[in-house]
């Protein structure tokens, strides 16, 4: 028995963000993967990406065999990416193989051939740039161009052969007519690919979301299921592989400012530096107000950033005015930055990472979202969770104190389904409530939850004037603030009350229901 | 008269590539000996003349001159289309030389 026997299958890192994670590594080295997805599922953006990095990030030359377009148009569509094909051609580390439909095309077909000269063109090619990579866009076509079906298959093996005999790893195309069915037309997947990547763009509730899956690996390992991933100018395909973040943040003990002195005292000394905050209540119950006191409290020279959903920054500076804070000498000062979108704008993945890189350009030290609620509209549960999850992970993994607002669907309480998905993988969690008494409405502020802090179990009254926020004394002889149901009880019953238990030394217990 | 200029794309020597030499030969023995240049190219060992050529499949006939240029894709086994497809058969006259078609 020698010692190397069996192999194990090695991986090659394609350097496509996000893709590389979820194939546990990369694709398979030196062998064929086939790239399905219907018209429009970025087949052609991954294979010139998978080149493209091969060369900008390993120095590893590529060959693109185009069938479909012709060089030009490739070159000139990849340029949108920032890509410059040219460039990488004149450098020697790429070069294509043109296939692709030609006026002088129509030739007379008589007795049996095969595809000897692509398969001679290809390995010069790949000799001529010392190419580790080829991408072969798209084996559909192939079965356009000639109507012997047996010998375009045996071919296409010959080639898949030719190519793992060479030792490239590949990537080969082909379209598929659904996103749910068989994998590729002319059951390309059954002779040539050892490897098979579905690209996805499905409609799901009035949008499209590209999702990546990897249906097989052979003889090695990768991740299940379907990814979400956009496309982004400058960088091309971006996967979020959002299922795979891992729990592994660092904590940090170090506090900061709430903003609100109060809400300090009532957070033991402030919020932690790299917690998520979630600020839920009703519409006008004062969300906007504790994010922007919260990111008026960052003292110079952090930086914060606020990402606003529902107002415009006109809006926003007004409101903080409004409250005694300038927005627009923080603006200027370059301490803060506020990107108002729409949230139906962009699709919920694309948000993420239009966020993420605004994140990494301007570094800041707190964040805001306003409201995150508004980012459910228009989104299924699943993205809308896998957005959130993405968001905090990436925040936390930065070290950056989060403050996310939720609007909850009743004035009174009750919890949002924005809520439900996330609260916990929140840190804190702050509640503003509508207290209606005695035909008044007051409001009331609980902290329901703080990871790894005391904090104040009181539901306390406050109200907002132009400073801003003031939170008062806890509310008495009131039960039912959580459900939303106020009711006022007697001194006697609430004396009733503290008594159901022993240790209780404050005299008053307020019991949500 | 024009002389025929025919290059003959192939991939090594294998038996397509021979089949495909030797039909040749026999139709133009036939009909038009001396009338042609037959050039063999094996992608092989040229390959940038394959991608000039933007050779996909082998063998490949091209009749470069006079113009305009045919090509014929597969081992030539079926005379009359070989003959078709180089546009010397265009007319079913009796008395027509071959080589005049060409003009």
């Amino acid at each position: 028995m020698t010692t190397n026997v069996r192999n194990i299958v090695e991986k090659l890192q394609t350097g496509i963000v996000g893709f590389d994670s979820i194939a546990n590594g990369g694709l398979p080295k030196g062998r064929t993967t086939l790239v399905a997805g219907t018209a429009g599922s970025a087949k052609t953006v991954f294979a010139a990406q998978f080149l493209v990095r091969g060369i900008t990030d390993f120095n590893e030359g590529g060959v693109f065999v185009t069938f479909e377009e012709t060089p030009d148009d490739v070159r000139r569509n990849l340029l949108a990416f920032g890509w410059d094909i040219s460039a990488f051609e004149e450098s020697g580390k790429w070069a294509f193989v043109d296939v692709s439909p030609n006026a002088g095309d129509d030739a007379v077909i008589t007795g049996d051939y095969d595809l000897g000269g692509l398969l001679a063109r290809i390995e010069y090619a790949i000799n001529k740039v010392g190419a580790k990579r080829v991408s072969v866009d798209s084996l559909g076509a192939i079965f356009g161009k000639f109507q012997q079906q047996v010998i375009v298959r045996r071919e296409l093996l010959r080639l898949a052969m030719a190519l793992k005999k060479i030792g490239v790893t590949s990537i080969l195309t082909a379209e598929r007519t659904v996103e749910y069915g068989e994998i590729a037309r002319h059951g390309i997947e059954e002779f040539v690919a050892d490897n098979v990547i579905i690209l996805r763009n499905a409609l799901e509730a009035e949008k499209r979301r590209r999702t990546m899956e990897i249906l097989k690996f052979r003889g090695t390992d990768h991740q299940k299921g379907e990814f979400p991933f956009t496309i982004v100018g400058e960088n091309g395909i971006v996967g979020v592989p959002l299922s795979m973040v891992k729990l592994d943040q660092k904590s940090s003990m170090t506090r900061i400012k709430t903003g609100n002195e109060q809400l300090d005292q009532m957070c033991d000394g402030g919020f932690f530096r790299d917690s998520i905050v979630l600020v839920s209540g009703a519409t006008g119950a004062g969300k906007t107000l504790m994010s922007t006191e919260f990111l008026a409290a960052a003292q110079k020279p952090e930086r914060c950033l606020l990402f606003a959903y529902e107002e415009s920054r006109d809006q926003l500076i007004r409101n903080a005015s409004g409250w005694g804070l300038n927005f627009e000498e923080m603006e200027e000062d370059g301490r803060l930055k506020i990107l108002c979108e729409y949230p139906e704008t962009l699709g919920l993945e694309d948000h993420l990472v239009k966020m993420k890189d605004v994140i990494e350009e301007f570094s800041p030290t707190r964040i805001a979202v306003d409201s995150l609620s508004a980012m459910e509209r228009g989104a299924t549960t699943k993205s809308f969770r896998e957005f959130v999850l993405g968001l905090t992970s990436y925040i936390k993994s930065k070290e950056i104190a989060g403050l996310f607002t939720s609007v909850t669907p009743s004035l009174m309480g009750g919890t949002s389904i924005t809520e439900a998905h996330i609260s916990t993988i929140t840190d804190a969690i702050v509640l503003l409530r509508y207290v209606e008494m005695f035909g008044e409405i007051g409001r009331g502020v609980a902290v329901l939850k703080m990871r790894g802090s005391a904090h104040d179990k009181q539901i306390r009254e406050f109200n907002i004037d132009g400073e801003g926020m003031h939170i008062g004394k806890p509310f008495r002889n009131v039960t039912g603030i959580m459900s939303g149901n106020p009711v006022y009880v007697t001194q006697g019953q609430s004396e009733r009350l503290g008594q159901m238990f022993d240790e209780d030394d404050e005299g008053s217990v307020i019991i949500g229901r | 008269m024009d002389k025929l200029l025919l290059k003959l794309y192939i991939t090594g020597q294998t038996t397509r590539s021979e089949t495909a030499i030797a039909n040749l030969k026999q139709i133009f023995q036939q009909d038009l000996a001396d009338q042609y240049e037959l050039v063999v190219v094996d992608v092989l060992e040229k390959p940038q003349l394959a991608e000039d050529e933007r050779i996909l499949a082998t063998p490949t006939l091209i009749k470069e001159l006079p113009a305009p240029v045919r090509r014929i894709i597969g081992d030539l086994s079926d005379r009359e289309q070989v003959l078709l497809g180089l546009d010397l058969r265009p007319h079913t006259d009796a008395d027509s030389e071959p080589g005049d078609q060409a003009q």
